[in-house]
This record gives structure tokens, C-alpha cells and sequence, in this order.
């Protein structure tokens, strides 16, 4: 999970300013680690760490917002609202049959 | 050891997002039925190995993909995996992070929902090749964690972060490919690099 596409500021003439080097390194941080944190999959203090920086850094704030709601989306699209008809009925009943047969 | 009486009694409510993931996983109502019944069958039959106490809906997901791989895999077309390593990280966020009025009043989700319609969306994810694409309904619809995925599929968790992150690559990809035919986006969302959004990420 790389995110090496950050602009690294070197190609603007004046020379990165140290702390827009930090802000990014911050920023791409917490951009690897977006899925994981999403996920769940994070410590207590990597999840403080994100949490403190996407306080301070809108455009942060505004993709990790994306790709949560982009999920939300996909999770409530994939789920079907319904069973079809009569199949918890069918199962039900070949399980029943099965339990009386032993 | 978990009584086989007690089955039906514990399973039977999993049994809509059972049938919700055989419907991604096979794309047809009368296949996705006969899935979930033979999961039903076999889980029942081995649910004395099951124990009790440990992660049923996990156990159940477990025999529905096994299942599914089993019977329907000499039915799926070699999965096409290269192109999804060719896809930037948040490909959908760089393109339509900054449209135009989405800043008013406006949540990402209404936005993405007024992009794509319900249909799209199934059908992007059903597009994915198939460990792709369980490996995205285990996370992101069913919201297993890395390692109950890696138990259920049987991989190293490494494996199951290399099948999100090129699945979940492969979904933004397809799903701005529907929004480009649909012309809800126009040509300068289609630029590689739009000046826009370049910065974040």
C-alpha cells in the first residue's frame, strides 16, 4: 500500500519549505495507512496519530471521507434487500428432515 | 463440539448476507439459491467440528466461498489480474474528489449515490475477477477483519491485504468507467493528472 505520488515540492523553484516537507510526510502517512485505519486494522496510537492529523489537514479529511463514504455506498448497494421466496423454508425444512432422520 | 439440533437454531440468521455474497459471488438468483442451501447442507453436516463459541458467521463464510470455488470456478474465465496493478491508488477520489458543486451542503455519500445507481455499483463489483472480488465482499460488505479473511479463504494475511488493495483498485476503476459512459463526467475528469485534485492525495 504505497502512496508515492505525493508531490514532493522539489520542482517549484524556491525549494520545499521545511514545514510543508513535514505536512507531507505527514500527509503521506496517513494516506498508506488510510485502508488500514478504515479497516480497523490499526493500533490505538496510529488511529490517535490520523485522527490528530486529518484535524488539521482538510484535503486529508476530504479523501479519507471519500473512500469511507465510497464504501458505505458499496456495502449498502451489494446487500441484497429481500430472500427470495420461500428459500428460508426450504432450507429450514431439509435441515428439519435431516435432524428427525439421525 | 456443537449438537447438529442446534444448527438451525444459530445459522438461519445469517442466512441474508449469505445469500447477498452468492449473489455477488455467482451473479444469478437460481445459482446464488442453490449456494446458500448446499452451505446450509454442509454446514450442517459438519457443524459437529465446529466449536462452539468461535466465529460462526466466519465458519459459515468460510464453507459459502469454499462452496463457490468448488463448484463454480471451472465456470469463471481466467481472471484478467494485470490491469488492476496499473490502477493509481484513490483513482476515484483524484477524478471526482473535486467536482463541481460538491462542496455545497452536499456529503460525499449523496454525491457518490447520485453518481452511481445501485446496479452500477453490484455490477462493478461483480466485474472484479473472482478472489478480487470475494476478498472485497468479505471486507467491505461483510466487515470481516484481515484475519478472519486469511482463515475463511485460507491465505496469509498478507495475501488478503494484496487482494483488497488491487480489488478495491479494480472497483474504483470500473465504477468511473460507468460514470464517463454515463457522461456524468466530462473530459477533463478523464485527464490523468487534473490539476484540481493533484495535490490530495
Amino acid at each position: 500500500m504505497t502512496s508515492d505520488e505525493t508531490n514532493d515540492g522539489t520542482n517549484d523553484g524556491t525549494g520545499p519549505d521545511p514545514g510543508d516537507l513535514i505536512a507531507r510526510a505527514a500527509c503521506r502517512e496517513s494516506l498508506t495507512e488510510l485502508y488500514w485505519f478504515l479497516d480497523g486494522e490499526l493500533t490505538v496510537e496510529r488511529r490517535t496519530l490520523i485522527r490528530t492529523h486529518l484535524e488539521a489537514c482538510n484535503g486529508c479529511l476530504e479523501t479519507f471521507d471519500f473512500e469511507a463514504e465510497l464504501r458505505l455506498v458499496v456495502s449498502m448497494s451489494c446487500r441484497e434487500r429481500q430472500l427470495p421466496p420461500g428459500l428460508q423454508e426450504r432450507i429450514a425444512q431439509v435441515l428439519a428432515e435431516l435432524t428427525e432422520e439421525r | 463440539m456443537a449438537d447438529q439440533a442446534k444448527f438451525a437454531d444459530q445459522a438461519m440468521e445469517y442466512m441474508p448476507s449469505l445469500y447477498s455474497a452468492a449473489m455477488r459471488m455467482t451473479r444469478k438468483p437460481a445459482d446464488a439459491e442453490d449456494l446458500v442451501q448446499e452451505t446450509y447442507l454442509r454446514a450442517y453436516r459438519g457443524f459437529g467440528g465446529f466449536k462452539e463459541g468461535t466465529n460462526l458467521k466466519a465458519w459459515l463464510y468460510r464453507i459459502l466461498t469454499n462452496t463457490f470455488i468448488n463448484r463454480y470456478r471451472s465456470q469463471q474465465r481466467r481472471p484478467d489480474e494485470t490491469n488492476l496493478d496499473d490502477i493509481e491508488d484513490f483513482f476515484l477520489y483524484r477524478r471526482l474528489g473535486g467536482l463541481e458543486g460538491a462542496r455545497a451542503n452536499r456529503s460525499a455519500e449523496d454525491e457518490l449515490l447520485d453518481l452511481f445507481t445501485e446496479t452500477e455499483v453490484k455490477e462493478a463489483v461483480e466485474s472484479l475477477p473472482e478472489q478480487f472480488r470475494i476478498a472485497v465482499l468479505l471486507a467491505d460488505v461483510e466487515g470481516f477483519s484481515y484475519k478472519e479473511i486469511a482463515e475463511i479463504l485460507d491465505v496469509p494475511i498478507g495475501t488478503v491485504m494484496s487482494r483488497l488493495h488491487r480489488g478495491r483498485k479494480g472497483l474504483q476503476k470500473r465504477l468511473y468507467d460507468f460514470a464517463v459512459q454515463r457522461r456524468l463526467v466530462g473530459d477533463e475528469g478523464r485527464q490523468e493528472e487534473s490539476t484540481s485534485v493533484a495535490e490530495h492525495p
